[in-house]
């Protein structure tokens, strides 16, 4: 069992991830405009990346929605999470708080499309940030549950039997407790919010893209090697974002 | 619990039927808005909706320059996407939208577009007169002509070995062809070639000669490189493709050995209109920019910009020799592009035609 | 004391279960609702809908055509799930097997491409695949192929596609399957005379199965539904579910039908889940989740 070649498959995982990733790294370098053959080294890509408004206010309207759809769907899923574990039992109502973890993307984005329509509301930013918390909150929720099965009553008991209200004990005893469990849901939203398309693209106004609809129409327009400096950019930041969160909420500890 | 789910459950069908009653958007043309001819401009900001590429860049800081109007661009990459836009709610935002003839001619019929105020555009008088009689829009109601044009085939010289002259060069390539061919996937142009060699209308609605349209199509496919919209040129000048059908202002003719043409059989002439939606709240600007385009030297230049033809007799005496030279297209006459095919919105048949864009696709 | 009782009870609930049930109701219910509602009605004819009941929806969606396009995508989407398992159960199985500190930082390099961004992801295989682009010209190079191969634009490349973009879902519950298992187990086996095939089918394998189901469900109902990859990597030689329902819903404005082909997504994630639960309560007696 412990022979060589048994990690061989985990060793291709990890070149079938990374390959690629490599390829787009390296070519963010060329100075050819063909993403095909290497032209020499240039940091080009990155200029011409630097002054692409449309790139700029995609990633403003994208830190938007993922802001404001983190912030509700952190509020509305600890409460439920809570609210869940403390009053209901009901399989029905805990199958629809994680519905929209699970449910195909699209299926949510054509359901929105139609009620939008339906009720005459007018696309933009806002409408994304609506759609972006319905699956949010299911995650913070899931997340929250999972941390809530391990917490401790006996100290809310407590705080009420010294004559705590209701809100003090929440935010004093019950808040703190669940708060790793709220820390990851909320960037597990963060994470999912920033990458989201297809929800996204049914559900945005045309005047205001988020970066995942601009890079489509880049990428349906063909290949461009500013793509690949974008990749690069991304990957620096979320390779930056990890070691952070690894550093200072020590976020695996919390997930398990 | 049981008493909450109640209410939920109630809310949600009171909230469901709400909806359901909204759904129903009116049929039938919209009444014109009574428009102030001497509106400040200077008080309106028009947000302008048009494919990418397809108007010069600084085209929104010299209308401004001009009336005081700021215009805000937006992109869409097919007329689809912005349709969806447009009939997905409420107020787009959007004021101004550039749309196929087709197109407009569905918003109009839908009643999303504000009649054009021909007292307002002025400067319709330098259409051509054949650009005004155009079938999905015959007067221009609803919608300003902005460019129009033909589909082909583009194609290398070098690489094709002989000169294209017909649709089944595309549906029966010779061997050496195969699988360095591309055909346009949006529906009305992957249908084309199919509608043109068989001699049929581009606006069939007969099933028996969609469906003889289909079957040309799927023997095709194993030919084809990719159904392809956006890059077709780019896979020209790398050699990748040889042959590909092009609308005419995207096949990139400067390139040495690449050349255009329109098939014997004949083909389609579509036009891409300017259209004002009845949901905007800046009328006044969103005309005036119209007319600012069909000004013929703003509209030579957008011309120049984007080599498309633009219906603007003025505009079009104007341009550049040596630039018709680069672009032969250019040189067609409104009478050789009156001899194609005008694209009309197909109403009823439209489901058939993704039908069959999903069949051939499906093989 | 008696009355402020009472009074929690009846508030806190409301406060607490209120906002996020409202939402989910405004949100998820009404929109979902609706769609199954547009599935017995027509479309009109610029698009929208016309509320006359019709089953005709239904009847099209029996047409061999759109019943080949499901078969098609369940066989995409399956290979891709399949070929996700073969790599992902591995790979998984060493992870919860290193030493505590390369387990977090292999947990985190499996996770981290799924940080960039998801366009760029499938952008990538693009350039990969090109007749002109990296894969080709390294077999050109060392002189295996003569004239480039068409990598790009068939369903290879979209099993590719959709591999990469879903096979860390694939991983970790994988990963957190195998890490909860008793090593003792595997040791009583090996004593009892098993050999390690042995050992992995009839003790290993049964209980990671939740793992392996909920895995399967990660990356299989995704992959079902996705239309970019099909779009970008299959070159419009190929249709999956997923480029029916948008096309109907944004190209063809034909809603009551896409909310049909839109119900065979939901269909298959009802089923799979119904198979994950079952396979749950028989393998192991517990009914939780990764």
């Amino acid at each position: 069992m412990r022979s060589r070649w048994a990690f061989a498959p985990f060793w291709l995982t990890y070149l079938f991830l990374y390959a690629p990733i490599a390829v787009l790294v390296v070519m963010s370098f060329n100075a050819a405009d063909t993403p095909y053959t290497w032209g020499g080294f240039s940091t080009h890509w990155y200029g011409e990346l630097a002054s692409d408004t449309k790139i700029r206010e995609g990633l403003v309207n994208t830190l938007i929605v993922a802001t404001g759809s983190t912030v509700l769907a952190t509020v509305l899923g600890t409460l439920l999470a809570v609210g869940m574990a403390r009053y209901t039992r009901s399989k029905v109502l805990g199958a629809l708080a994680t519905l929209p973890a699970i449910l195909p993307d699209l299926v949510l984005a054509i359901g929105l499309l139609a009620f939008y329509s339906a009720i005459q509301a007018t696309l933009g930013l806002h409408s994304v940030l609506a759609a972006h918390t319905v699956f949010g909150m299911a995650f913070v929720a899931t997340v929250v549950r999972t941390r809530l099965t391990h917490a401790d009553l006996s100290l809310e008991e407590a705080s009420r039997d010294l004559g705590a209200g209701a809100f003090t004990t929440f935010v004093r005893i019950t808040l703190p407790g669940l708060m790793p469990g709220i820390v990851a849901g909320a960037l597990l939203a963060f994470t999912l919010s920033i990458d989201e398309f297809v929800i996204a693209f049914f559900t945005a106004g045309p005047k205001d893209p988020t970066l995942p609809i601009v890079i489509y129409s880049m990428v349906r327009f063909g290949v461009t090697p500013e793509i690949n400096a974008l990749a690069t950019v991304l990957l620096a930041v979320s390779f930056t974002a990890v070691i952070l969160v690894q550093r200072v909420t020590r976020l695996t500890d919390s997930l398990r | 619990m049981l008493r909450m789910s109640a209410v939920a459950v109630s809310a949600a069908l009171a909230l469901f039927s709400l909806a359901a009653c909204g759904g129903g958007a009116a049929d039938g043309k919209a009444e014109p808005d009574t428009l102030d001819p001497a509106a400040d401009l200077s008080k309106q900001t028009l947000t302008l909706s048009n494919w990418a590429g397809y108007m010069p860049e600084d085209l929104p800081a010299k209308f401004k320059a001009r009336t005081g109007a700021a215009v805000t661009i937006t992109e869409h990459a097919t007329n689809e996407e912005i349709i969806a836009k447009l009939t997905a709610g409420g107020d787009s935002g959007i004021d101004v939208a550039f749309v196929s003839g087709q197109f407009a001619q569905a918003l109009g019929e839908q009643g999303l577009l504000e009649p054009v105020h021909a007292d307002l555009v002025p400067n319709l008088k330098n259409l051509y007169p054949e650009a005004t009689e155009l079938a999905y829009d015959p007067g221009n109601k609803v919608s300003v002509p902005y460019t129009w044009g033909t589909t082909g085939l583009c194609y290398r010289k070098d690489l094709t070995g002989y000169e294209p002259d017909s649709w089944n060069d595309i549906l029966t390539p010779r061997p050496a062809l195969k699988k360095k061919i591309t055909m346009l996937g949006t529906e009305r142009w992957m249908l084309l070639p199919a509608q043109k060699a068989l001699g049929f209308s581009a606006n069939t609605q007969d099933e028996g000669e969609l469906a003889k349209a289909k079957e040309a199509l799927v023997k095709a496919k194993p030919n084809l490189l990719a159904f392809d919209d956006t890059t077709f040129g780019d896979r020209l000048k790398s050699g990748e493709a040889a042959l590909v059908e092009a609308w005419d202002g995207w096949c990139p003719t400067t390139e040495k050995n690449i050349a255009f043409t329109v098939p014997k059989e004949g083909s389609d002439l579509w036009v891409d209109t300017m259209v004002v939606l009845k949901s905007s709240k800046n009328k006044e600007a969103a005309h005036a920019l119209i007319n600012y385009i069909l000004d013929p030297e703003v509209h030579a230049w957008a011309a120049q910009n984007i080599m498309y033809k633009v219906p603007n007799q003025a505009a079009m005496e104007s341009l550049d020799a040596a630039l018709v030279k680069d672009y032969p297209h250019l040189g067609m006459s409104p009478a050789d592009l009156l001899k194609q095919e005008s694209l009309v919105d197909l109403g009823e048949a439209a489901p058939a035609y993704t039908r069959i864009v999903t069949e051939v696709t499906a093989q | 004391m008696r009355t402020t009782r009472r009074r929690r009870l009846r508030v806190e609930p409301l406060v607490l279960l209120g906002p996020g049930l409202a939402y989910l109701l405004v949100f998820l219910v009404v929109p979902l609702g609706l769609v199954l509602s547009y599935t017995v009605f027509q479309r009109g004819r610029f698009g929208g809908i016309v509320y006359e009941a019709t089953a005709e929806n239904f009847t099209r969606v029996a047409d061999p055509l759109y019943l080949d396009v499901l078969l098609h995508s369940v066989k995409i989407a399956g290979i891709t799930t399949l070929l996700a398992l073969a790599l992902g159960y591995p790979t998984a199985y060493v992870i919860a097997k290193l030493p505590a500190k390369w387990k977090t930082l292999a947990l985190i390099a499996v996770v981290l491409p799924f940080w960039t961004n998801f366009l760029i992801r499938t952008y990538a295989w693009i350039v990969l695949l090109n007749s002109q682009g990296v894969v080709n010209s390294a077999l050109g190079d060392l002189g295996l192929i003569d004239e480039p191969l068409q990598l790009l634009y068939t369903d290879g490349a979209i099993v590719i596609g959709l591999l990469y973009a879903y096979l860390p879902l694939m991983v970790l519950p994988l990963y957190s399957a195998i890490e909860r298992l008793d090593p003792q187990l595997g040791e009583a086996s090996a004593n009892l005379g098993a050999g390690p095939v042995r050992t992995f089918l009839s003790v290993t394998l049964p209980l990671t199965l939740p793992g392996v189901l909920t895995g399967c469900v990660f990356v299989f109902v995704p992959s079902l539904g996705n239309f970019v990859i099909p779009e970008l990597l299959g070159g419009g030689h190929s249709v999956m579910v997923g480029n029916l329902v948008r096309d109907q819903f944004l190209k063809a404005r034909d809603w009551p039908f896409g909310s049909v082909l839109a119900l065979t997504l939901i269909a298959v994630l009802v089923l799979l889940l119904m198979a994950q639960a079952w396979a749950a309560r028989r393998f192991s007696g517990e009914g939780d989740r990764a």
